[in-house]
């Protein structure tokens, strides 16, 4: 009697999460086997992620970011806690993981086709996609035919066509020179703010986090929790050179250096 | 975004193949072909040198000049293609099944940890071990029929073909299966359209060494079974050997040289046509 109490109250619970919230991350322990011992990714990390926010994860080299989209896309089990995610994820990675032996177009069609959508549609949605993406007149090409950032135009436009909820980015433009980043962050903010997709962004990159986020959560060092957590008040589009920015970084990179410096 | 778009096409125009002048595409052609010419033209003169020298007589030793004669005047004969049709389809049949047994077991032990562990490592002896050698126990089991020279062929094919493609299933960037994990594919959807097509390349490697496998196997097989009344290539060479005709031997050992290279090319530009389309061959795309 009491147990089914419990869990009504649970997934009363549940329900209440899922109005406002579009992800939620609880006491999130990760632990690897590492030889003959274990090693710890993460350890309870907890945070919480509005419906149509959108988040920037920055963290140094080990601080188990990787393994923390990993956990929400399902692809990785949890050792303790708990992470939910409300509706559908896609993941975008920084090596943009196309297929070569597909076109753009395919590559999108193909997402199309594992989420089930009829052969009839999939051409025609996966040009509108790519077109949204500004890669109109690509679409025949092959991902070795493509630029960096065009790469991961097309990433974002197969993980449009998932029909995706939340967007789990990793480092995706971290591997891109100045201008194509500039150019695929207000891509992704257009984007973000026409389908108020939830987004989780993970960079290793202060700026890149403050020009993007709504808000910025700085992750420790192995193992990985929330250290610090900072609300970006500026108004959108921001430039990843305004000095209100740069400001706002410069204290973000500070507390990193120090997560590194305690980590070691 | 024009910044970023503008240089892309203009460089693709540099590398399109179409804008090659032809004569450029006959130079490259010519420079491709001119060493081969050139290493046959140099054993024809060696061959020609040992005849010359008087080492064997020419009824033993035919020249090239001979046995060229006697190959155009074979090449006249209907029996003598009828010969080189069972021998055809008897690769094709065996290599058929091979190729099919090879993909099931690979897929096997790929997926079945257990497979893995049992036939994983018998795989590599099986492939080092030479297919003739199954023909006694294969003329036991089945007689001297075709029975058992497709079972000499299949053993001698399939092992490089089941290796071929788990060495490409093996492969697979983790960041292409996360990928289509994370896109819905698990199972054999995830097979079908991640991890066997990214397994192209290596498979069609394997497919490559195993039909050189299977033709040696065939040509071995085929000199020592004369089976059903059959006029095979093999059983051409044996029956040239008994009546000591030296040129019709030497003219066959081309035709079965010739065999073996024109399909080992057709594989070859079968991979290469992949290796273009993924942009594998550097700075040749």
């Amino acid at each position: 009697m009491r147990n089914s109490l419990e869990q009504g109250a649970r997934m009363s619970n549940l329900l209440a999460l899922s109005d406002k919230h579009a992800l939620s991350v609880e006491r999130l322990t990760v632990a690897f086997p590492y030889g003959d011992q274990l090693l710890l990714a993460l350890e309870g990390a907890t945070f919480e992620i509005k419906r149509g926010e959108f988040v920037c994860v920055v963290g140094a080299s080990g601080s188990g970011k990787s393994t923390l989209l990993n956990v929400l896309a399902g692809l990785d089990r949890p050792s303790s806690g708990r992470a939910h995610v409300h509706g559908r994820v896609a993941l975008i990675f920084q090596d943009s993981a196309l297929l070569p032996w597909l076109t753009a177009a395919g590559n999108v069609e193909l997402a199309l086709e594992l989420r089930g959508a009829k052969a009839s549609v999939r051409q025609r949605l996966a040009l509108e996609l790519l077109n949204r993406v500004h890669l109109a007149g690509f679409e025949k090409r092959r991902p070795h035919e493509l630029s960096g950032g065009m790469k991961q135009r097309v990433a974002l436009a197969r993980a449009l066509a998932q029909d995706a909820d939340v967007l789990l980015m990793d480092e995706p433009f971290a591997a891109l020179d100045a201008i194509s980043r500039d150019l695929l962050h207000e891509e992704l903010e257009r984007i973000w703010r026409e389908s108020r997709l939830t987004i989780l962004f993970v960079t290793h990159n202060a700026r890149e986090a403050v020009r993007l986020g709504d808000r910025v959560l700085v992750f420790t060092s192995r193992p990985g929790r929330v250290a610090h957590e900072v609300q970006v008040d500026l108004p959108r589009p921001r430039s990843l050179d305004s000095p209100e920015l740069a400001v706002i970084a410069g204290r973000i990179t500070d507390r990193l250096k120090r997560e590194m410096a305690n980590g070691r | 975004m024009a910044a970023e778009l503008a240089p892309e096409l203009r460089l693709s125009e540099l590398l399109a193949p179409a804008a090659q002048p032809a004569g450029r595409t006959l130079a490259r052609a010519w420079s491709g072909l001119w060493p081969k010419l050139g290493a046959v033209l140099l054993v024809v003169v060696i061959w020609e040198a040992v005849v010359w020298s008087g080492w064997r007589p020419e009824s033993e030793l035919p020249g090239p000049w001979l046995v060229l004669q006697r190959l155009a005047g074979d090449l006249g004969r209907v029996d003598f293609y009828a010969g080189i049709g069972v021998t055809l389809r008897r690769a094709a049949f065996g290599y058929a099944i091979a190729a099919g047994v090879g993909i099931v077991v690979a897929i096997l032990i790929a997926r079945v940890k257990l497979a893995r562990r049992a036939v994983g490592s018998l795989l590599v002896g099986l492939q080092s071990m030479p297919s003739i050698a199954w023909f006694p126990l294969a003329i036991l089991l089945l007689q001297r029929s075709e029975g058992a020279i497709t079972l000499v062929v299949l053993m001698g094919a399939a092992p490089a073909i089941a290796a071929g493609l788990l060495s490409g299933i093996d492969q697979v960037q983790p960041a292409l299966i996360r990928v289509g994990r994370s896109m819905g594919a698990e199972g054999m959807r995830l097979y079908r359209h991640i991890i066997l097509p990214a397994a192209l390349p290596a498979f069609v490697g394997g497919l490559k060494q195993g039909w050189a496998f299977a033709w040696r196997s065939l040509m071995s097989a085929e000199l020592l079974v004369v089976a059903a009344n059959q006029t095979s290539i093999g059983q051409q060479l044996q029956s040239a050997r008994n009546s000591s005709d030296a040129r019709q031997l030497l003219a066959l050992m081309i035709v079965i040289f010739v065999i073996g290279v024109l399909i080992d090319s057709l594989f070859g530009a079968l991979d290469r046509s992949i290796r273009l389309r993924w942009g594998l061959l550097g700075g040749e795309a």
